[in-house]
C-alpha cells in the first residue's frame, strides 16, 4: 500500500486505467484534428492549406489504425473485445462508441482517402510492377475509369463525404470526453463541458500535429516550406486553442465557484500531486506558452525563419500541453478517494504491458504507418511545380 | 446512363460494404450463442450451466445441526448473525463427510483483522483496533472467543 496518504477504499489504492488509456483520447484526438484541418481546404475552402490536405488524410488514418491498440493492450482478455460489436448493449457508452469508430474508419476516412487518390492509384496501377502493381490494382477495386466525368463524380461525392465527416470527427472525439465526462461518481471527469473541452482540444493537437509533420516532411524531402499555408494553419491553430483555453477556464471557474463537496479535496490534489502535471505543464507550458508564441505571430511581423521556429515550438508545446490534458484527466480522476479523505499516486512501470515503454511504442508506431501510407500513396504527387521547385 | 457507368466504381465500394457486412452477421450468427437474449443481454444457457454446478456452500444449519457448542455460543454474541462459511470458508464437501474432509482452523491473527482494523471508512460503533498495537501478533483468540468475542471481565470488545 505504497504512496497513499490519507484513507482510501481499498479498490481505489491502485489505478485501474494506466497510461494506455491517457494515450487513447490522445491518438483519437490527432485524428479528430487531423480531419478538422482536412474539412478546411475541402468544404470550407480554405485554399492556402491544400499543401497539407492529403498528408491530414493519411496522418488521421495512421493515428487511427492505432487508436484501439492501448485499449486492446489494456484488456485482460483482448479476444473478447469484438463481442461488443456482435452484442452491443444500448446503455454501453464504449459498444456504441465502437460503431462510431468503425464508421468514422470505413465510411469516412478510407472511403474519402480512396476518392481523393482513386486517379493516383490507378495511374500508379498502370505505372507499377510486381507486387505493388496487384496492390494498386485491388485498391483501384478493378475500376480503371478516370474519365473527367467520374473524377467530377468523385469530387462531389468527396466533398459530401467530407461534410458529413465533421460530425463525425466530432461525435468520435465527443464520444472520448462523453465517457469520462457522463461518470457522475468521479467529480473531476463529470462534467457536460467534458465532450465540448476534447473536441476543441483535439483540434488543437491534431492541427499541431499535421502542421509538424508537414514542416517535418516538407524537410526531409529538400523542398521549401509553404510560409501561407503554415502561417494559415498556425492563426487556425491560434484561434482554436484560444476556444479551447476559454472553455477549460470556464469548467475550471464553474467547478471554483460551485465548490461542491469534492473541491476541497480536488483543489488540495491540483496544488500538491497535479501541481507540475496540470498547473505546470498543461496550463503554463503547454497552453499559455504556445499561445502567447502563436499570438506574437499574428500581431508582430516577423522574419519567416523566426516564424518557422516559433511554430515548431509552439507545435510541440500544444501537442504536450494536451497530452498533460489528458494524463491529468486519466491519471488525475484516479488519484483522490470518493471518501475526499485521502489520496493515492500512480507509478508509471517501465516494461509490462501497460508501461512507459509500450506507451511510447504505440506513440511512435503511427509515424511508421504514416510513412508506409506515404510511399504507398504521394500525398504531394499531385502538387502543382511551384511548390516543389524551389530548394530551401 | 452514362453517369451511371461513370459512377461504377463507386458501386464496386459499396459493394464492398455489403459484403463486410454480410460476412460481420455471417460470423456473428456463428459466435454469438444461440441462446443469447432469451431472458436479457445475456447468454439464456448460462443459468442452466450455473445451476448445474455443485454447491460449494453447507449452510450454517448444517454446521449447527453438529456444532451444536459453537451455535449456542455464537448466538448470545455479537457474531450471531456472521455466517459460519464467512469465517471457516465454503465447506459443503465437509458437511457432505465430515471424516473425509476436515477443515484448517482459521488464523485468527489473520482472520480477525480483515474486519476489524481501524479505517476511517466504518461506523464508529463497530470494534476495530491498530492489531500492531492492540495485539502485537499475538493471535487474537488467545483472548477473545471467536464464537462470542466479547470479553466479560473487560466489559466487552474494544
Amino acid at each position: 500500500m505504497t504512496g497513499v496518504e490519507g484513507f482510501m477504499y481499498p479498490n481505489e489504492v491502485g489505478l485501474q486505467w494506466s497510461v494506455l488509456i491517457v494515450l487513447y483520447p490522445f491518438i483519437t484526438g490527432l485524428v479528430a484534428g487531423a480531419f478538422i484541418l482536412a474539412s478546411l481546404e475541402r468544404v470550407f475552402h480554405v485554399e492556402a492549406v491544400k499543401p497539407t490536405y492529403r498528408l491530414a488524410l493519411l496522418t488521421a488514418l495512421a493515428f487511427l489504425i492505432v487508436a484501439p491498440l492501448p485499449l486492446q493492450l489494456h484488456l485482460g482478455h483482448p479476444e473478447r473485445s469484438p463481442e461488443m460489436y456482435f452484442t452491443p448493449h444500448s446503455t454501453s457508452a464504449m459498444a456504441m462508441f465502437g460503431y462510431v469508430y468503425l464508421w468514422y474508419l470505413m465510411a469516412v476516412l478510407v472511403f474519402e482517402i480512396w476518392l481523393d487518390y482513386r486517379k493516383d492509384i490507378v495511374l500508379l496501377s498502370q505505372s507499377s510492377k510486381g507486387l505493388l502493381k496487384v496492390m494498386y490494382k485491388v485498391m483501384s477495386l478493378g475500376s480503371d475509369n478516370i474519365s473527367p466525368r467520374a473524377l467530377h463524380i468523385d469530387e462531389k461525392v468527396g466533398w459530401i463525404v467530407t461534410l458529413i465527416g465533421i460530425p463525425s470527427a466530432f461525435l468520435l472525439h465527443g464520444y472520448v470526453g462523453f465517457i469520462f465526462g457522463s461518470i457522475k461518481a468521479n467529480p473531476w471527469w463529470s462534467s457536460p463541458l467534458m465532450p465540448v473541452v476534447f473536441i476543441f482540444s483535439a483540434m488543437v493537437s491534431g492541427i499541431a500535429g499535421v502542421m509538424l509533420i508537414y514542416m517535418a516532411t516538407t524537410k526531409l524531402r529538400g523542398r521549401t516550406i509553404d510560409m501561407r499555408c503554415v502561417d494559415t494553419i498556425a492563426m487556425y491553430l491560434f484561434y482554436i486553442f484560444i476556444i479551447d483555453f476559454s472553455l477549460e477556464m470556464l469548467d475550471l471557474i464553474h467547478r471554483i465557484y460551485e465548490a461542491d463537496e469534492s473541491f476541497r479535496s480536488l483543489d488540495f490534489m491540483v496544488h500538491t500531486q497535479l501541481y507540475i502535471p496540470h498547473i505546470v505543464i498543461q496550463i503554463i507550458l503547454g497552453t499559455v506558452t504556445p499561445l502567447v508564441l502563436l499570438f506574437v505571430t499574428q500581431v508582430v511581423k516577423l522574419p519567416e525563419q523566426i516564424r518557422k521556429r516559433i511554430y515548431v515550438i509552439s507545435g510541440c508545446l500544444a501537442l504536450m500541453g494536451i497530452f498533460a490534458m489528458r494524463w491529468n484527466v486519466v491519471i488525475g480522476g484516479q488519484l483522490f478517494s470518493k471518501s475526499f479523505l485521502g489520496y493515492t499516486t500512480y507509478k508509471m512501470t517501465l516494461v509490462t504491458r501497460e508501461g512507459s515503454l509500450v506507451a511510447i511504442g504505440l506513440s511512435i508506431l503511427p509515424l511508421f504507418i504514416l510513412w508506409a501510407l506515404i510511399k504507398l500513396l504521394p500525398p504531394w504527387a499531385t502538387e502543382p511545380p511551384t511548390h516543389t521547385a524551389a530548394a530551401d | 446512363m452514362n453517369a451511371f457507368k461513370d459512377a461504377g466504381h463507386l458501386f464496386r465500394f459499396a459493394g464492398l460494404f455489403v459484403l463486410a457486412f454480410v460476412v460481420f452477421l455471417l460470423i456473428r450468427g456463428y459466435v454469438v450463442p444461440k441462446s443469447f437474449g432469451q431472458y436479457g443481454h445475456y447468454r439464456g444457457a448460462a443459468i442452466a450451466e450455473i445451476g448445474a454446478r455443485p454447491v460449494k456452500y453447507a449452510g450454517h444449519e448444517a454446521c449447527e445441526t453438529c456444532h451444536t457448542d459453537q451455535a449456542n455460543a455464537k448466538s448470545k454474541g455479537k457474531h450471531a448473525h456472521v455466517n459460519c462459511e464467512a469465517c471457516h470458508g465454503a465447506l459443503a464437501k465437509h458437511a457432505d463427510d465430515p471424516a473425509a474432509v476436515t477443515p484448517v482452523k482459521p488464523d485468527s491473527a489473520v482472520l480477525c483483522a480483515r474486519c476489524h482494523t481501524a479505517t476511517a471508512a466504518k461506523p464508529k460503533g463497530f470494534p476495530q483496533v491498530n492489531p500492531a498495537d492492540h495485539s502485537n501478533g499475538v493471535p487474537c483468540a488467545t483472548c477473545h472467543q471467536p464464537h462470542n468475542p466479547a470479553i466479560a471481565d473487560a466489559g466487552g470488545a474494544k
